[in-house]
């Protein structure tokens, strides 16, 4: 008998089936990959199997949880089983848990709800599971509440919830999609070391996850099981077409490019960028420190590093949204200064923003034409009507959207669909720079290659320099001519993409390397070799920022801040750069 | 213009809108025709007919009052004071309301405080005891309840937008006008504003009653619409007072005051939908 038999399970929403015959099963101990892009109803199966899908849901089929059918029993025995005998961790800890209650009573309240444990015992036991999990100082977070927490350490405290129980199987629904890769990668192994008396059915749209960690794996196309087998297996032979196309599209390192020789001239100067926020009461916060970076026309320079790592605040303040503290930025032989709304109109056309939520970078209230024609009213106010709706067809026609997109409302528009139009306007007014804040992070594999390459064609066919701020480095790897790597607001690396993913200088880019998740068995990446987290940049560390984390760390680093050096052209901040 | 036919089919659609608004328009109508078309005049006493019953003779459909006026024609001539003082105070407060609160959530910083703080000035004076000192230090005037009402209204709309405007400033469709270069002005006209009619259109629709119910209870101390004129509260005021021997007199205008109400409540719960074009699927 499996632990989890699910059999010909069939969800309906009014007149649509967002999952359809379903069959699979979980065998005790065992690692599942569930994958599919989004809308493939997998999620829907994890709420199914949990009886958490709202009630205007028709379910159909059976689900079996240890030989006990689970669909159409009462709350009752639902409420005995979820914790106990199956649990979930979602993706975003901060919504699962309650803020107003400390993080040991609501693991202590399980217990006490499930009568499995009571008074100190109880307690001891919550302990122990914080430990287990990894939470330093497990006593101390007990009475954290969760806005106390770190990303990384929320989730850890989520699945401490979800084992405290003991449950048979844990699903977890894209555990990791919130988090840093260096976070993901400690958050993954965890998962891996509980599985000695815990199934685990992971569902993520993530192929390098599953390539790591789980021994077979199912793929959801649109509601339906198209394909399931053994994780190597299936990465090696796909049967069914869409598994094809989703490892085609799923991100490696590996992948070979041919770089464009940028010949380009010198088009935006950062010298000595520094940014800071005023935090309320707690003093100021650096958020970019000294940043120095070039820009040629017709190059793409990737900016990564973890979140907080100041990327963001960097390109804002260069773009004139938020105000620069120190430095100087130079567009174009012209040097800016101010606000976005001070600076000349040619500047202010040379550079454009593309966002990372595509669906709230396009006002609500506006119909598709009309957003990409707003930049024209104020750029080319002499333009008729007849003659702007003309352009915004033709610029909506060249990122792949046809006449009937033009006028529907944003939320009318898939993720995809959403990013197309976000680019056309910001392309509309021919920009010299193009800056995209993670903007293919919230899309799906198959989509996020169709927009990079629709951004490679429009750099080739124009010239446009793109700068792609981004944590996901198989991006990084697929479009970019350079690398800037900032920790803690500071540049530790500056790289071409060979060199950057050859021979990585900093030990900051190896360790973000070394965690990416690969979508291959064989070579499976995802190693946490950084420990820990991000320090706050309102008590930031001596000397070398990134020495606490550092498994070179000497003497020197502690006390002395490394000054940037030029090795094989690649420029890096490390005092131990040419050893390593 | 394509603004307005759509929302106009997403109105057709809605049956609540439809059914409060179509009971509203009718006593509106009726409000204004009836009175042309009666026989009877509002000022008109005929003391033949003292307190006569709801009666198909002589045309007196809702009865007549203690003078022998026609309670039709007095309670047709109570909706429209009502609605009209309604209507012109719920404006009032929304145009000074969404300009005052977009303007100051927008620009924020110092502007922000010292015209929020300035809001909270004019909230801590005790707004019954204002009208009240306005009403005895002026002739009794119909444009003064407007004003007073309007006045007061506003506040609470410049509070509700400025939190919303506060909020929207930080969404990115934001920035990216800010990147294409729009101008302040037309990133609050064409960004901010157009996202604000949810809340605005929902919050109008609970100043109306609530302007209706402050005209009412004015009028019911005795303070507000001056005889021969009337308004609805007034005629409830004179009802309370004929309750034992003609109850007509105070159900008649109280229903017509109680259906008022509820349709512009449900009006406003069903616009708020109307208005937000995510929900049109």
């Amino acid at each position: 008998m499996s632990l989890l038999e699910v059999q010909e399970l069939t969800i309906r929403y009014d007149d649509t089936a967002v999952v359809r015959g379903l069959s699979f099963a979980v065998e005790k101990g065992e690692s599942v990959g569930l994958v599919g892009e989004s809308g493939s109803g997998k999620s829907q199966t994890a709420l199914a199997i949990l009886g958490l899908l709202p009630g205007n849901a028709e379910i159909g089929g059976s689900i079996r949880l240890e030989g006990g059918e689970l669909l159409g029993v009462s709350e009752h025995i639902l409420n005995a089983v979820r914790a106990q005998r199956a649990a979930i961790v979602f993706q975003d800890p901060m919504q699962a848990l309650n803020p107003f209650l400390r993080i040991g009573e609501q693991l202590r309240r399980i217990l006490v709800q499930h009568r499995l444990a009571d008074g100190k015992e109880a307690q001891a036991r919550v302990i122990d599971m914080l430990k287990r999990v990894g939470l330093p100082d497990p006593e101390r977070q007990y009475r954290a509440y969760p806005h106390q927490l770190s990303g990384g350490m929320r989730q850890r405290a989520m699945i401490a919830s979800a084992l405290i129980a003991e449950p048979a199987l844990l699903i977890a629904d894209e555990p990791t999609t919130a988090l840093d890769v260096t976070v993901q990668a400690q958050i993954l192994e965890l998962l891996e070391e509980i599985r000695a008396d815990t199934a685990l059915l992971l569902i993520t749209h993530d192929l390098g996850v599953v390539a790591g960690h789980c021994e077979r794996m199912l793929v959801l196309e649109q509601g339906e099981l198209v394909e399931q087998g053994a994780t190597r297996d299936v990465f090696a032979r796909p049967r069914h077409a869409h598994t094809a196309r989703l490892l085609a599209a799923a991100p490696r390192l590996d992948t070979i490019n041919i770089p464009l020789p940028s010949t380009g001239e010198e088009l935006l100067q950062i010298e000595a960028a520094s940014v800071s926020y005023r935090e309320t009461g707690r003093g100021r916060l650096q958020a970019v420190r000294d940043v120095d970076l070039t820009i040629q026309t017709g190059e793409t320079v990737a900016v990564v590093g973890e979140s907080g790592s100041g990327k963001s605040s960097l390109v804002r303040a260069v773009l004139g949204l938020i105000p620069m503290q120190s430095g100087r930025v130079v567009f174009c032989g012209t040097a800016l200064h101010g606000s976005v709304q001070d600076r000349p109109t040619e500047v202010r056309r040379g550079m454009q923003l593309v966002f990372q939520d595509p669906v709230g970078s396009l006002n609500p209230q506006m119909r598709v034409a009309n957003i990409v024609a707003e930049p024209l009213l104020v750029h080319k106010p002499e333009l008729s009507a007849v003659n702007r709706q003309k352009e915004v067809a033709v610029m909506l026609e060249s990122t792949g959207l046809g006449e009937e997109y033009l006028q529907r409302y944003p939320h009318e528009l898939s993720g995809g669909q959403a990013q197309r139009v976000a680019i056309a306007r910001a392309l509309i007014l021919k920009p010299k720079v193009l800056v995209c804040d993670e903007a293919v992070a919230a899309l799906d594999g198959t989509v996020r290659e169709q927009i990079l390459a629709l951004l490679r064609e429009v750099q080739v066919d124009s010239g446009l320099a793109i700068v792609f701020i981004t944590h996901d480095l198989s991006v990084v790897r697929a479009v970019s001519h350079r690398v800037l790597v900032m920790y803690m607001g500071a540049l530790v690396e500056l790289a071409g993409n060979a060199a950057l993913f050859g021979r990585p200088r900093h030990p900051y880019t190896r360790a973000l390397l070394e965690a990416v998740p690969i979508a291959d068995p064989e070579h499976a990446g995802g190693k946490a070799t950084l420990a820990g987290e991000v320090p706050s940049a309102l008590t930031p560390p001596s000397g070398c920022m990134f020495h606490p984390r550092c498994k070179y760390a000497r003497d020197i680093c502690k006390s002395e801040v490394p000054r940037q050096r030029t090795l094989d052209g690649t420029t890096v901040a490390c005092h131990l750069a040419d050893e390593i | 213009m394509k603004a307005l036919v759509d929302i106009w089919h997403r109105v057709r659609r809605s049956r609540s809108v439809l059914v409060s608004g179509g009971v509203l328009a009718g006593i509106v109508l009726v409000a204004l025709v009836g009175p042309l078309v009666s026989p009877h005049d509002y000022l008109q006493t005929n003391f033949d007919a003292l307190l006569q019953r709801p009666t198909a003779s002589g045309f007196h459909l809702f009865g007549t009052d203690d003078l022998g006026r026609d309670l039709f024609v007095r309670s047709m001539l109570g909706v429209r004071i009502t609605i009209l003082v309604a209507v012109v105070a719920s404006i009032v407060s929304l145009v000074i309301g969404v300009a005052y609160g977009a303007i100051a959530g927008y620009v924020g910083g110092r502007v922000d405080a010292v015209m929020m703080r300035f809001v909270d000035t004019l909230y801590a004076l005790p707004f019954i005891f204002f009208v009240i000192l306005l009403m005895v230090a002026f002739e009794r005037n119909f444009l003064l309840i407007f004003v007073a009402i309007g006045a007061i209204n506003w506040l609470d709309m410049a509070r509700i937008v400025r939190g919303q405007t506060l909020s929207l400033r930080e969404r990115e469709f934001v920035d990216a006008a800010r990147m294409t270069g729009v101008s302040t002005r037309d990133i609050i006209r064409r960004h901010i504003a157009p996202n604000l009619i949810g809340v605005v259109i929902v919050y109008v629709t609970l100043t109306i009653p609530q302007a209706i119910l402050v005209e009412s209870f004015l009028s019911f101390l005795g303070l507000g619409i001056q005889e021969p004129q009337t308004s609805l509260g007034a005629l409830v005021h004179a009802g309370v007072n004929q309750m034992e021997g003609a109850s007509w007199m105070l159900l008649i205008p109280a229903a017509l005051l109680a259906s008022i109400l509820l349709c512009f409540n449900f009006l406003g719960d069903a616009m708020r939908d109307v208005f937000d074009s995510r929900s049109s699927r």
